[in-house]
């Protein structure tokens, strides 16, 4: 194993650390106006308010693994960084400005009582939540599906380029996902009536979850190089994916909340995983000519570089996971329709 | 349009946009660490709802900070992706290293202190906002290593086109970083207390809660009088440091067209743009050679000269950069620089007079000296960056070959436009909210509900 493989692995840790952890506050965001509806406007605001409250102190640290992952992808290789984020450059606008909005919109949204101030934030934390999953599934289906990228390494397809029907049913299962995670993550989190919407609005949600998963495995035997890479017989890492969201599904149903979010997690994980295994040692495929792809060798850092880094991520990655997971057991607690709420 | 142009734009408000926020967060967080400690040593109340107030309007715009630095992490991939190529395997390291060293802490733990009042010991909890204050100035630091590499690359070799990290510790140790990273540091603690003695002002005109505001300006003033002496020494060594790493700059900064010996210091210079060249200037002899080399008889290069240099050395080329842009940036920030040094040491001085809510008249100055350290830092980065032109990294890349030249002009327009309207109405909601938050009045007394914000309903927290 060399560094640039310890790097390709590291890179997809961070993503994989990424959609566990904001992957459900993306949820919850995406829930809470479906969710909160009642016909009392003070009920409907004190549940949004119990929703945001549930991912209050967690999601900025969750948000953190994206920067790092863009960072150490930056720091490892350049050349992918470079040509990522200037090939999907609006898509990766719309990311930043909807990760604004939505930052913001936590922070103020509780902090004025005029509901048209209140609706503004809403908003932002609605979109805020919709947008990241569904143009990141889409740049990332576009990743393994390959992009135009020329003999320079410069993207060469346009913005549209990026919309084919494949990456967007990539982008919509990452959104739906997100939002089936998100509503077993909040029934974990509240107690009182919406512990058992929440339950019962993933046990709705996991159907869609389903049929979409498959449609996207299947999607991926057509649209991608994967049969002429890895073979018809992908291995167990997909088929561990299906069994974990089946399993999700049954622990739902029995309302295991906790088994069903454990569960939940390793499909995410699982899907990820299965999706770099298509990439390697591959970062972007080119649709042009396989020879223009960026890979773990061409792409990357000096081996210099990558050594200093390795240094620094395997002592400190470690400190990270134990006092972000230290945090999430101070919060353990679940939130009630009478707590005291600071967002 | 302009690529180029449309880009640097873009660099530059979203830059000067976040540098808005991060220094108000670095210096806020120690302030309200502090206030917090000696609540926890003293248990003294007052304490506690000073940490809080000044808390709240610490939380607004650490948000602020958090989401407009995520453009930072990525926009050199968006519009500057042959610059990220270029210096890929030396800058993303540190960009990296901030991100898994500053940033979890940063965030965690600044959830951990919201959420954490009535969750943690009283000492935890205060820990939790001592990381969050150490990590924001270790965040600051790894960016100036960063930057510091475009002001004056070390620990590199060209290989195949390509900046190459040869040394890491040449890169932290950079010079350039222990001249520019103790300015922003110092800088920082200069605007949180400039920002608490303005607020502070505004409470005692009204005569409101005036223990706790007194107190507040008291610990405002002896933070900003120390930290704004040590920027102004720290200042005058980093121009030192200036003439010899970027001496260009050095002479626009001045309007120094030709070599002078001894060199003289323009109080005031009017240029031919076109000409570039000078028009009209007042000038105190041999105050330049003062400031650069402690001495009244050295020789300075002009900006003629210095170009003469640079093409012998880079080829055919236009070195000069924006001479008027870097010539104000500069006296505008050591301008305002100035005059917080004055109020800053006023400030002291009348905390060791009579009461404070009887001068009025000086009250009112701290109101509108909020803005000085806000001019004073974006400008110092205007300095700082125009002043580097045309290299992206200095002596290595001009700013032209750094652009994706992939990248339609269009989107660069598009994003332009979007991150220019949707910071500004961002910075109309944040102002609302912060002079929301100011304006209202801690308690006086430990009422019981005083823990509450103004809106929840007052509860206890259910228990399982």
């Amino acid at each position: 194993m060399n560094l640039n493989i310890i790097w390709f692995v590291l890179i997809a840790v961070l993503y994989i650390g990424f959609f566990i952890l904001e992957g459900f506050d993306f949820g919850v965001g995406i829930l809470m106006p479906f969710l909160s509806r009642g016909d009392d406007p003070d009920m409907v605001d004190r549940k949004r308010r119990l929703m945001i409250n549930t991912i209050g102190p967690h999601w900025d640290g969750n948000e953190v693994w994206l920067l790092t992952a863009g960072g150490a992808t930056f720091a490892a290789f350049p050349e992918w960084y470079a040509t990522m984020f200037s090939g999907f450059y609006l898509a990766l606008f719309l990311v930043l400005l909807a990760l604004i909005y939505r930052g913001v919109s936590f922070e103020f949204r509780s902090k004025d009582k005029n509901p048209k101030w209140r609706k503004i934030w809403d908003l932002g934390i609605f979109l805020g939540s919709l947008l990241p999953p569904l143009l990141i599934g889409v740049a990332f289906s576009n990743l393994v599906r390959g992009v135009p990228i020329d003999g320079d390494m410069n993207y060469v397809g346009g913005f549209f380029n990026l919309l084919n029907p494949y990456a967007l049913l990539g982008g919509i299962t990452t959104v739906v996902v997100c939002a089936f995670y998100g509503a077993i993550f909040m029934s974990l989190k509240v107690k009182g009536g919406l512990e058992e919407t929440a339950r019962a609005a993933a046990q709705k949600i996991w159907f869609l979850v389903v049929i979409l998963l498959l449609a996207l495995l299947i999607a991926t035997y057509i649209s991608t190089d994967v049969l002429a890479h890895l073979g018809v017989n992908p291995g167990m890492v997909p088929l561990a994916g299906i069994a974990s969201i089946l399993l999700a599904g049954y622990f739902v149903r029995k309302k295991m909340n906790g088994w069903a979010f454990i569960t939940s997690a390793l499909t995410i994980t699982f899907t990820l995983v299965t999706m770099f295994l298509i990439l390697f040692p591959r970062v972007m495929i080119s649709s042009l000519n396989p020879e223009y792809s960026l890979t773990i060798y061409n792409a990357s850092s000096s081996q210099y570089t990558l050594t200093i880094m390795t240094v620094v991520a395997l002592v400190f990655v470690p400190i990270v996971l134990l006092y972000q997971g230290w945090s999430y057991w101070v919060f353990r607690k679940r939130l009630t329709m009478d707590s005291h709420l600071e967002y | 349009m302009d690529p180029l142009l449309l880009s640097r734009l873009q660099f530059g408000i979203t830059t000067v946009y976040h540098f808005f926020f991060v220094p108000l967060t670095i210096g806020l967080s120690l302030m309200v660490a502090l206030m917090e400690t000696i609540y926890v040593r003293s248990g003294n109340p007052l304490y506690k709802r000073m940490t809080k107030f000044w808390g709240k309007l610490f939380i607004i715009n650490f948000a602020m900070g958090v989401v407009t630095g995520i453009v930072q992490e990525f926009q050199f991939g968006m519009n500057w992706s042959e610059y990220s190529r270029f210096v890929g395997d030396i800058f993303g390291a540190p960009l990296a290293i901030e991100a898994l060293l500053a940033f979890f802490v940063e965030s965690v733990f600044i959830g951990i202190w919201i959420f954490g009042w009535d969750k943690l010991s009283k000492g935890l909890h205060a820990a939790a906002i001592w990381l969050v204050a150490i990590a924001s100035t270790i965040s600051a630091y790894w960016i100036l290593v960063a930057n510091s590499f475009m002001q004056q690359p070390v620990g590199y070799s060209i290989e195949a086109g390509r900046a190459v990290m040869t040394d890491f510790f040449a890169l932290i140790l950079n010079p350039n970083v222990w001249v520019q990273f103790p300015h922003t540091i110092a800088a920082s603690f200069v605007t949180s207390a400039f920002f608490v003695l303005g607020i502070s002002a505004y409470h005692l005109l009204r005569k409101s809660n005036t223990k706790l505001f007194t107190r507040s300006f008291q610990i405002a003033a002896i933070i900003g009088s120390i930290a704004v002496i040590l920027l102004g020494l720290n200042g005058h060594s980093q121009a030192q440091h200036m003439i010899e790493s970027q001496p260009m700059k050095m002479a626009a900064a001045e309007a120094l067209f030709n070599t002078e010996s001894p060199a003289s210091f323009s109080l005031l210079t009017i240029g031919d743009l076109e000409q570039r060249s000078e028009v009209f200037s007042i000038r105190i002899p041999r105050l330049l050679c003062l400031m650069s080399y402690n001495n009244l008889d050295c020789e300075i290069l002009g900006i003629y000269d210095l170009q003469a240099q640079y093409e012998a050395t880079f080829g055919p080329g236009d070195y000069i950069p924006p001479v008027a842009v870097v010539y104000w940036a500069f006296r505008i920030m050591v301008g305002a620089g100035m005059l917080m040094i004055g109020l800053a040491l006023y400030a002291l001085f009348m905390v060791m007079g009579e009461t404070l809510e009887n001068r009025s008249l000086s009250l009112k100055i701290y109101l509108w000296a909020m803005a000085l350290p806000f001019i004073a830092n974006s400008f110092g980065w205007i300095l700082a960056e125009i002043g580097r032109m045309p290299w992206i990294v200095y002596s290595l890349m001009t700013v032209d070959e750094g652009l994706s030249f992939t990248v339609p002009p269009a989107q660069m327009l598009i994003t332009l436009l979007g991150f220019t309207l949707v910071y500004a109405a961002l910075i109309v909601a944040t102002i609302y909210l912060m002079a929301k938050y100011a304006k209202i009045v801690p308690p006086e007394q430990e009422s019981g509900i005083s823990d509450s914000d103004d809106d929840a309903p007052v509860l206890v927290p259910a228990s399982d």
